[in-house]
């Protein structure tokens, strides 16, 4: 659906990440693959290998965020890069300088990845565009559009537990009209083959035409829990309830919190799983999350080996172009 | 004294007046003489070979924004209405958006004044509604109409509610003003940049319903129904919105309405976030405009407008919804209505009546029209000659268009603004 394909080089190799919309997929299993490997690596006593020794990464960090900036700083750092982060929230720009300016001055200090988050859907996108021919830029998340290495680890944690897609059914949970996780995970999950996609949310939660997705409504947590062997629950953030969205967090954790009676509707392996961060008692129940059927901490955990997988392949690109 | 000019053998195409047919026009002291045979002792000062081209009135645009005064590193009046006379345009409505705003006669007079000076094209300002925009207070109409405005607007600004809104509709009509509208109810818009549909689910951008649009135009027929003033809807993007006008002017109530870039591209255009699709209203469905044009074709829409909007190229570096939406369009006015002669619309009278007599009526400005006795705007154009989009090509200053490299087809040879010839195309045709 995609006009161009500006994350893939000649070769149709990956160059920039800036959505899983558009990649084969082969190129998904291979980083699943690659970050297979470097999970090893994370889990020895010397956590370092010298792939990216020499490069300069710049986490560029228009909102605020800890755990999945950290995570990049992480990797890059077991990559053995120089790491940069700059908190864009609270420096140039809000001296009037243009993304592009920051974007320009970062390049002329010989950057050679841009690990991008920005409020704006597309940010990402227009600074590939934008950039120097040998500067890589990784989304880590773009206003609703996507955050494609949530949904890698998301794959990745999911790999490790079930082995195979394609006869998985996947509920997803929430807010998924703000959702740039929901929106990357549903492209990923349709992606590898999975058998079915659920969307589970009021109608104030659910983008127009779902449908176009690949997606399949269901308003009934408990209805939309039956068969499902993967649950993703959604972060509820507190300004919906002012958009009248919602009318109180009350009535959705009545209506969409995941409890364990609720779960006990989905199979008896359930993966239940999370971006972070949780709202205990707002999304999903205290039980559920620190539960046996819980994998939050084990996303945080794969979150560096997929991006050191991600950052590697972009950057290898990078060298031979 | 203004040239005597003989127009020779070109195809006539003068909608107000029935005519397609070949003719000579005899134009004299800046009106229109004769049209087929010369009048008694004519002596042309000069006779143009019009042969193989098409002879109509010159276009009347209904809504193109000229930047002066107040944003003049976006474009000027000397350089927009140069543009617009290359296109083949000679009046132009600017909307009341400037710095200041045009809620005074003073300023409303400036614009013209400038134009008057440059001369390249009329322009014919749209006067506020209510003062700087506000949407609380109205405007001094009378002096504005006297001033010369074509009729009244908020542009896309909100009114504070349905009483003042009613209240506008009534004062204007009180001066026999038209009341120009933009529909859409500002609380359904919500930030949304682009329509709330498939492609603005992908792409996690801020969506506009349907119902945004059509809400206010519901919402203004009724006011409409019970008052029966003069009443146009500007830049229509739903078909459904169209539906809804026409009905209304089955039931006999006075609206007109006018239709642009939605009548050639839809929301599929604004994948991988093309920030030159960026346009308010959003780019709808194809079903929305495949219905747009239908109601175009019934007459239900009876002008297509450029709804020129040159910006510096700074204004889409951005992501986005970051970006100033608007497209530079008076260059392509022409070409795209062509490509719709072309797709078999309708005939290619029809479509210059679009363009011509029928925006003409709606601001009553008198132009469109090439019987004699009338002022003699007329544009010369070459239906079959290509040319692709570039910044180069274009003379606007804005060079913004989701056209580049884009094909056109029909290109404006020369164009006569009140018996001269203010653009004439440098090479033969």
């Amino acid at each position: 659906m995609m006009k161009d394909r500006i994350q893939l080089d000649k070769q149709g190799r990956l160059r920039h990440l800036l959505t899983i919309e558009g990649l084969r997929r082969e190129m998904l299993v291979e980083l699943l693959d690659t970050a297979e490997s470097f999970a090893e690596v994370t889990e020895r006593s010397v956590k370092k290998v010298p792939l990216l020794r020499g490069k300069t990464i710049v986490n560029l960090f228009f909102e605020n965020s800890t755990r999945t900036r950290t995570t990049f700083e992480l990797a890059a750092k077991r990559l053995s890069a120089d790491v940069i982060n700059i908190n864009a929230t609270t420096s140039a720009t809000s001296k009037g300088e243009t993304l592009l300016d920051t974007l320009h001055t970062l390049e002329a200090m010989h950057c050679d990845m841009f690990v991008v988050r920005h409020p704006d859907s597309g940010a990402a996108h227009f600074i590939a565009r934008h950039a120097a021919s040998h500067v890589s830029v990784i989304n880590a998340g773009d206003g609703r559009h996507a955050h494609p290495t949530q949904a890698l680890l998301d794959m990745f944690t999911i790999r490790r537990h079930k082995h195979d897609f394609h006869p998985l059914i996947v509920a997803i949970v929430g807010d998924v009209l703000h959702s740039r996780v929901a929106r990357s995970q549903i492209h990923a999950l349709s992606t590898l083959g999975v058998q079915e996609i659920r969307v589970i949310a009021p109608r104030t939660l659910v983008p127009p035409e779902p449908a176009s997705l690949g997606v399949h409504v269901y308003h009934d947590l408990e209805r939309g829990l039956r068969n499902v062997d993967v649950v993703i629950m959604l972060r509820l953030q507190y300004e919906r309830m002012q958009g009248a969205l919602l009318p109180s967090e009350h009535e959705y954790y009545r209506l969409f919190g995941l409890t364990e009676e609720r779960l006990a509707c989905a199979r008896d392996d359930v993966l239940v799983m999370h971006p972070g961060p949780i709202n205990r008692g707002v999304e999903i129940a205290s039980s559920v999350a620190d539960g046996p059927h819980s994998l939050i901490l084990q996303q945080v955990t794969h979150g560096t080996a997929v991006r050191m997988a991600v950052m590697s392949h972009a950057m290898r690109t990078g060298e031979s172009s | 004294m203004k040239p005597r000019l003989h127009i020779h053998a070109g195809r006539l195409i003068d909608p107000a007046n029935g005519l397609d047919t070949l003719a000579d026009l005899y134009v004299a002291d800046g009106v229109v003489v004769s049209v087929g045979s010369a009048p008694g002792g004519f002596q042309a000062d000069q006779v143009i070979d019009a042969s193989g081209l098409i002879v109509c009135p010159g276009l009347v645009d209904l809504r193109a924004k000229l930047r002066e005064p107040g944003e003049e590193h976006k474009a000027t009046i000397a350089s927009e209405t140069l543009a617009a006379a290359r296109a083949g345009i000679t009046t132009l409505c600017c909307p009341p958006d400037t710095t200041p705003v045009i809620d005074t006669p003073a300023v409303a007079r400036l614009i013209m004044e400038r134009a008057r000076h440059c001369a390249y094209s009329r322009v014919l300002p749209l006067g506020a509604l209510t003062r700087g925009l506000d949407g609380q207070q109205l405007c001094e109409m009378a002096m504005l109409a006297e001033a010369g405005c074509c009729g009244v607007s908020n542009d896309r600004r909100p009114l504070a509610n349905l009483l003042v809104l009613r209240r506008a509709m009534e004062y204007a009509a009180t001066f026999g003003l038209t009341v120009f509208f933009h529909p859409q109810e500002f609380s359904l818009v919500d930030g949304g940049c682009a329509h709330g549909g498939a492609v603005a689910t992908r792409l996690g951008l801020p969506g506009v319903p349907t119902s945004a649009e059509t809400v206010a135009v519901a919402g203004i027929l009724e006011l409409v129904a019970e008052l029966g003033v003069r009443t146009h809807f500007c830049l229509l993007s739903t078909a459904r919105a169209a539906q809804l006008i026409a009905r209304a002017q089955h039931d006999g109530l006075p609206v007109t309405a006018d239709v642009s870039a939605h009548l050639h591209l839809t929301e599929h255009e604004i994948l991988d976030f093309d920030v030159q699709c960026h346009v308010q209203p959003p780019l709808r469905t194809l079903r929305d405009r495949d219905g747009l044009r239908h109601w175009l074709q019934q007459g239900a829409i009876a002008a297509i407008c450029s709804d020129h909007q040159p910006h510096e190229s700074d204004a889409k570096l951005a992501p986005f919804a970051a970006t100033a939406s608007g497209i530079s369009a008076l260059e392509t006015l022409l070409p795209l209505s062509l490509r719709l002669v072309d797709e078999g619309l309708f005939s290619l009278s029809d479509m210059i009546a679009r363009l011509t007599c029928q925006p003409a009526e709606i601001v009553q400005c008198g132009g469109g029209n090439l019987a004699a006795g009338k002022v003699a705007d007329i544009c010369l154009f070459a239906e079959k000659k290509y040319w692709t989009v570039s910044e180069n090509s274009l003379v606007s200053q804005g060079k913004n268009t989701p056209f580049l490299d884009w094909e056109m087809q029909g290109q404006v040879i020369m164009t006569i603004l009140a018996g001269e010839q203010v653009y004439v195309r440098e090479e033969s045709p």
